[in-house]
């Protein structure tokens, strides 16, 4: 026998007080197990598909979602700029590079973007086979869309209009696969890149046979002249910060977006929400300590006798106020244990059941910052059992064995 | 060997006198009194469970109120036995985790041959996986005997031992006491009001 035994002994003879305390505790560390992992992968994808993007350029509307259609891939483009001018920015002094995506299509949910290579530099990007784009109607395909609609180089494919469904297929030109990009672990993993010739290629014909133009939507050449849907840009100094944003949103007829204070703006919205359920999961863990606390004292009044008992048989005061702080510490890390698989198994469910890929979330992501809920769990039993332990230290065997 | 010298307690107005008391090594003695006579305080006192309010008590040439706390729970876990009137056993535990509650707290090798050893000879080893709810009164009165015996203690101390059984287990509790007592060489001391008692030891320390 040890004082770990005779917890457990104590805690089995007692099942349902127990379940329902690791219960409480499991539940409170599985939110916040999901809110720190959550909020940490959102936050890493957001960063790593934002690279070193300083500002994106499109269609007035809101910044917003121009930010989270041209780098997350997680809206609707707020429409198309001319190409012209598109041209003229990228040509300006203040910018070093300027990376133009012109999105419209998707294949099988996986978004389709027109672009050049400056895209492959922007991004670092390295092949796991074959070779990048070169002609019309070659692709080049994420990791992630090649494992999952099982491409191989010279798979040729459709694609379909619009950035979801597919619906509208154009069947006048399939693409073909030309090469597999390695995991970025980013956004990449999840486009189908093309040159942004094959875009415009691909819709001038729909528009020559006039197979899926509708009234009210952008149409991709106004006037014949050539758009495409943004220009994401990196600043050459310090001072364009300042200047470009203002002297395109002041005397063009398109709009700037810094993704860094629309990231940050999405993260205060998404934060009234996280913040509710962070405080929601403290007072669970709050209940879940008072909880620990009144079932640990109302077991010392059951087994007072018992204490006494084991007294007389030479434990020391120490020894009882240990044995009541292991059930204590027990009941919560036990608890703790359980919420973090709960919490991982949960993440895993939702990024399971996530409509977009963009920003899947992990379960079986690990973060070094669980070890804190863990400690979070293993403190709230301390305290729990503080007061229970120091009435066992506290008591009186000759008082208890002739009171009973 | 047992001694106390000029213990007295007091209880709140009331001052309790004890007279001094020698008893050898493996002395079997009756502890007497009517009930509120200071029978169970005086327990308490040899056992090193309520401090006196003056004299001295040795147990072995070892004054237990010199010892520190930790001590003496230390010593009383190792050298003295005690079975109470209410056979208390912890009921999450079998009766053989009972047993081994015994040497643990002692800091004693746990053995769980003598547990099996002293359950048989107090025809309880069919009882080793049993929990306490599962047992008689009797049998649980032999359980708090065999965990007071299982350490060998110098000085094995029941008090009330009987006053809740019948006649038959009356008399099988005493024997019990009384051959374990002989088997371990400790000195015992039965603390009891129970008429039926009296004449099954020979020396008699007697409260007014």
């Amino acid at each position: 026998m040890n004082a770990l035994q005779i917890s457990v002994k104590d805690l089995q003879a007692n099942k349902l007080s127990a379940l329902l305390n690791v219960m409480l505790v499991a539940f409170g560390i599985g939110i916040l197990t999901v809110l720190l992992l959550a909020g940490k992968q959102l936050n890493e994808k957001l960063e790593s598909n934002a690279k070193d993007i300083d500002l994106v350029v499109g269609a007035k509307g809101s910044p917003l979602q121009l930010v989270l259609s041209s780098i997350y891939y997680i809206d609707f483009p707020t429409g198309n700029i001319p190409l012209k001018d598109a041209r003229q920015l990228a040509a300006n002094p203040l910018v070093k590079k300027a990376v133009p995506l012109a999105l419209g299509d998707n294949y099988e949910g996986f978004r389709i973007a027109g672009t050049d290579t400056s895209f492959i530099s922007l991004y670092g990007l390295t092949l796991q086979a074959g070779r990048f784009w070169k002609n019309k109607f070659e692709v080049t395909v994420g990791a992630g869309v090649a494992a999952r609609q099982h491409l191989k180089l010279g798979s040729r494919f459709y694609g379909a209009h619009g950035l979801t469904g597919n619906s509208d297929i154009h069947k006048t030109h399939a693409y073909t696969v030309t090469g597999i990009i390695k995991p970025q672990h980013n956004v990449v993993d999840n486009l189908v890149l093309t040159g942004i010739s094959s875009v415009w290629g691909m819709h001038e014909h729909e528009e020559e046979h006039q197979d899926h133009v509708r009234p009210g939507q952008p149409e991709p050449f106004e006037n014949g002249e050539k758009e495409i849907t943004s220009l994401l840009i990196q600043y050459r100094s310090p001072m364009s910060v300042v200047l470009f944003p203002r002297m395109v949103n002041q005397s063009t007829h398109m709009q700037a977006a810094s993704p860094a204070m629309e990231s940050a703006r999405l993260f205060s919205l998404i934060g009234i929400g996280a913040d509710t359920l962070q405080w929601f999961a403290a007072l669970i863990m709050v209940i879940s300590g008072i909880s620990v606390f009144i079932s640990l004292y109302n077991s010392l009044k059951e087994r007072r006798y018992d204490l006494a008992i084991m007294r007389t048989m030479g434990a020391s005061r120490l020894s009882l106020m240990g044995i009541v702080m292991t059930e204590g510490i027990m009941l919560t890390l036990v608890g703790s244990v359980i919420g973090l698989f709960v919490g991982h198994a949960a993440l895993q469910l939702i990024g399971h059941f996530q409509a977009s890929d963009q920003a899947r979330l992990d379960g079986w992501a690990f973060d070094s910052a669980e070890a804190y809920l863990l400690l979070t769990g293993l403190a709230i039993g301390l305290l729990a059992a503080f007061i229970p332990a120091v009435q066992a230290y506290r008591t009186d065997i000759a008082k208890t064995l002739n009171q009973s | 060997m047992v001694g106390i010298k000029a213990v007295n307690h007091q209880f709140g107005q009331v001052s309790l006198r004890f007279a001094d008391w020698t008893i050898l090594q493996g002395d079997q003695w009756l502890l007497l009194g009517q009930s509120g006579s200071g029978k169970t305080t005086l327990i308490n006192i040899i056992t090193g469970l309520l401090k006196p309010a003056a004299g001295e008590v040795h147990i072995n040439q070892t004054p237990i109120y010199e010892l520190s706390n930790a001590e003496l729970d230390k010593f009383r876990g190792r050298h003295i036995g005690i079975v109470f009137q209410r056979p208390h056993l912890v009921k999450s535990l079998t009766v053989g985790e009972n047993l081994l509650l015994a040497p643990y707290f002692a800091g004693l090798k746990q053995d769980r041959a003598r547990v099996t050893e002293v359950l048989s000879s107090l025809n309880l080893a069919d009882k080793v996986s049993s929990y306490p709810t599962q047992l008689s009164q009797g049998q649980l009165q032999r359980v708090a005997i065999a965990r007071a015996v299982i350490n060998k203690p110098a000085l094995l101390v029941a008090d009330e031992p009987t006053s809740s059984l019948d006649d038959k287990n009356t008399d099988a509790v005493l024997d019990i006491l009384i051959s374990q007592s002989r088997l371990n060489q400790s000195t015992l001391i039965v603390s009891t009001h129970d008429k039926r008692v009296k004449e099954r030891l020979n020396q008699h320390y007697i409260l007014d």
